[in-house]
């Protein structure tokens, strides 16, 4: 079932890739995934079409429970799905084996967890650094680029800090910078605020934002935060393991500074 | 990924400190109690090394071990030499003997010290089998040609004059010992004057060790008709020992063994019937059992705990077998210290505990039985945490 998409945002947005300079970066197509068998199988994705474009920040939304971080898992090739077909960049994930997924994954994905996921005992530029190192980087020049990309979402003077004398916000912003650093054509962030308070939240989403979205990078991210909705400029809502409805709109912008105490 | 793998095993200093002390103490328990077995067990045949010079023992046929004293016929002395390949032979007494000392020789003690000895009856005119010159302390070896002389061991010297201000020896050295020249004891009711004392490998039955002539030795021993123990013997150049003993055994019906072949029967002999090995050995699987436990649960505990690290490593693009490499180069580093600390404190034991009466004795084959041990654990608890990341799906990391 492909979702038709309802344009609620006042203003006019691309919601193909017929655009120039937009291109689709994940096309999915009878997308279906179930766990459990018997009386414990629940059915968690029901056969999704959807497309996601570059240059844009778009949302996955619902409740829990309603498959969006299994879409995400998908999405991100970290997961398999039981029927239907994944694409990112034109590559079908479907089709790889595991060992040239994960090769995928490395060069093509950036990820930002909801717990951070960093390694408590790297410091901060060292945590950011790991793409890197994983693509074969010498780890001097590793952690010197990684301290740049640091730097210029204002985290230079953390550099050396573990993420133990890190505040959420702090290392929710090396988790961006670990996704960035390696200069990924996809962007997956789960739940990226979840465990922020309010005003971190929005400095989050306004980094992911500015920092993030380029025109050949499409940014994915999941939340069920309504508060931080007004970032995205194409929601997907989800339930019951579908796309129920498709929202596109036109992102406010406010400004990085208005968050700077936080930062 | 190599010095990711190394910060994140160092990151957590407890449970780093947690696996290296368990691995150290399986390391130490193994070295230390394989040591003190190898120790004991050299005791056992201390007395084959010490009678050094000869290239073959010969002994009656059913002698298993050097205690196992089965006396022969005095003409198989003769026999031996008539051998083809055996340069020299000459007879060597090994036996018990009693020493009485006098009570106003035993200074102040009111009742005679009465201790077994293990007599050594040297050839008279060789003296084949005395200890070397840099093994005695005090004396001079060609005065076992005096009458009545004797050697006696530094070792056990103690026992023989337990009133003696013994902690003096080490404040002393070897002058200490002059003090027992010309002292007289009693074996057998003949009169014996001690003319030197020396070096011997503690014994395993603690009995000190008391060197004479062979004829004089013979007066000194219970009265048997037969009194020959072995015959030592020297080999032709050229000729390898083993050939002649094995033309010894043809010819004369004799047992004949190298010294080393002589050696390796006593310990064994002391392995399989004495069970030792056995309690020793159970020692030794306890402390590898331990630190298994101890080692194996801790580095498990550590990997799983981390899951969720391996987790998003792999969910970045990291592979298994990257990962697989993280977690054995962390096994490897925690064993490789693990090892090196725990020999480290046995090697410290031995040489804290050397000239007492602990038997301790490392052979360098203690040292990769020990190593492979702990390979094992490091391997085996790699495995256990190794098998839970490889089936780790990535997918953990958004849950």
């Amino acid at each position: 079932m492909r979702v038709a998409e309802e344009r609620r945002a006042p203003a006019a947005v691309a919601t193909t890739g017929d655009e120039a300079g937009v291109e689709v970066a994940v096309r999915i197509r009878g997308l279906g995934k179930h766990f459990g068998t018997g009386e414990q199988r629940v059915q968690a994705l029901r056969s999704i079409d959807w497309d996601v474009f570059t240059g844009q920040l778009t949302m996955i939304v619902g409740p829990s429970g309603c498959g969006k971080t299994t879409l995400l898992s998908v999405i991100a090739g970290i997961l398999d799905g039981d029927e239907g077909e994944v694409s990112i960049f034109g590559e079908p994930l479907d089709r790889m084996s595991d060992r040239a997924r994960t090769r995928f994954r490395a060069t093509n994905i950036g990820f930002v967890f909801q717990q951070y996921n960093l390694l408590p005992a790297l410091t901060a530029a060292e945590n950011a650094a790991i793409p890197l190192v994983i693509a074969g980087w010498r780890r001097d020049q590793a952690v010197r680029r990684a301290s740049e990309v640091l730097a210029s979402i204002g985290m230079g003077k953390k550099l050396a800090n573990l993420p133990s004398q890190l505040s959420g916000g702090q290392m929710q912003r090396v988790a961006i910078a670990r996704a960035l650093v390696h200069e990924p054509r996809l962007l997956v962030c789960d739940e990226p605020t979840a465990a922020l308070d309010h005003e971190t939240g929005q400095t989050v989403m306004q980094l992911l934002r500015d920092a993030a979205v380029r025109p050949d990078r499409a940014v994915i991210v999941v939340t069920h935060d309504n508060r931080v909705f007004q970032f995205g400029e194409r929601i997907a809502h989800m339930d019951d393991g579908r796309i129920v409805r498709l929202e596109q709109r036109a992102a406010s912008k406010p400004s990085l500074s208005d968050f700077s105490p936080l930062l | 990924m190599g010095w990711i793998a190394l910060k994140m095993l160092v990151g957590d200093r407890a449970k780093f400190l947690g696996i290296v002390m368990g691995l150290t103490f399986a390391a130490l328990l193994i070295t230390q109690q394989g040591s003190i077995f190898c120790g004991l067990m050299l005791r056992t045949c201390g007395q084959v090394s010490d009678i050094t010079g000869a290239d073959l023992w010969v002994m009656d046929p059913t002698v298993r071990y050097i205690d196992d004293v089965k006396p022969m016929l005095e003409s198989n002395l003769y026999r031996v030499r008539g051998v083809e390949g055996v340069l020299w032979a000459v007879p060597l007494y090994k036996g018990q003997a009693r020493v009485k000392i006098s009570p106003e020789v035993a200074r102040g003690r009111r009742a005679a010290v009465i201790e077994q000895v293990i007599l050594l009856g040297l050839d008279d005119s060789s003296l084949i089998g005395a200890p070397p010159p840099y093994r005695v302390l005090a004396g001079n070896l060609r005065d076992l040609r005096l009458p009545d002389a004797v050697f006696v061991d530094s070792e056990r010297l103690a026992k023989l004059y337990p009133s003696e201000d013994w902690t003096r020896v080490k404040k002393e050295g070897k002058t200490f010992y002059r003090r027992f020249l010309r002292r007289q004891l009693e074996m057998n009711d003949h009169r014996a004057v001690i003319v030197g004392v020396c070096e011997a490998t503690r014994t395993f039955q603690t009995n000190p060790v008391v060197y004479t002539t062979y004829t004089r030795a013979k007066n000194y021993a219970p009265q048997e008709r037969k009194i020959l123990s072995f015959v030592l013997a020297g080999t032709e150049p050229g000729v390898s020992p083993k050939v002649v003993a094995d033309r010894i055994r043809a010819q004369t019906g004799l047992g004949a063994h190298t010294a080393s072949d002589f050696a390796w029967m006593t310990i064994n002999y002391y392995a399989r019937y004495t069970g030792i090995p056995i309690n020793f050995g159970i020692t030794c699987f306890l402390g590898f059992l331990v630190g298994t436990a101890i080692a194996g649960q801790t580095f498990y505990n550590f990997t799983i705990e981390n899951i969720k690290q391996f987790g998003a490593l792999k969910a970045m693009g990291v592979t298994n077998v990257r990962i697989v490499g993280m977690i054995l180069l962390q096994a490897l580093v925690v064993g490789l210290l693990g090892y090196g600390i725990g020999v480290g404190l046995a090697a410290l034991f031995g040489w804290a505990t050397q000239g007492g009466e602990l038997a301790y004795f490392t052979p360098w084959l203690l040292l990769p039985i020990t190593a492979c041990s702990i390979v094992f654990i490091c391997v085996l608890s790699s495995l256990l945490s190794v098998q839970r990341v490889i089936r780790l799906e990535p997918a953990i990391v958004f849950r």
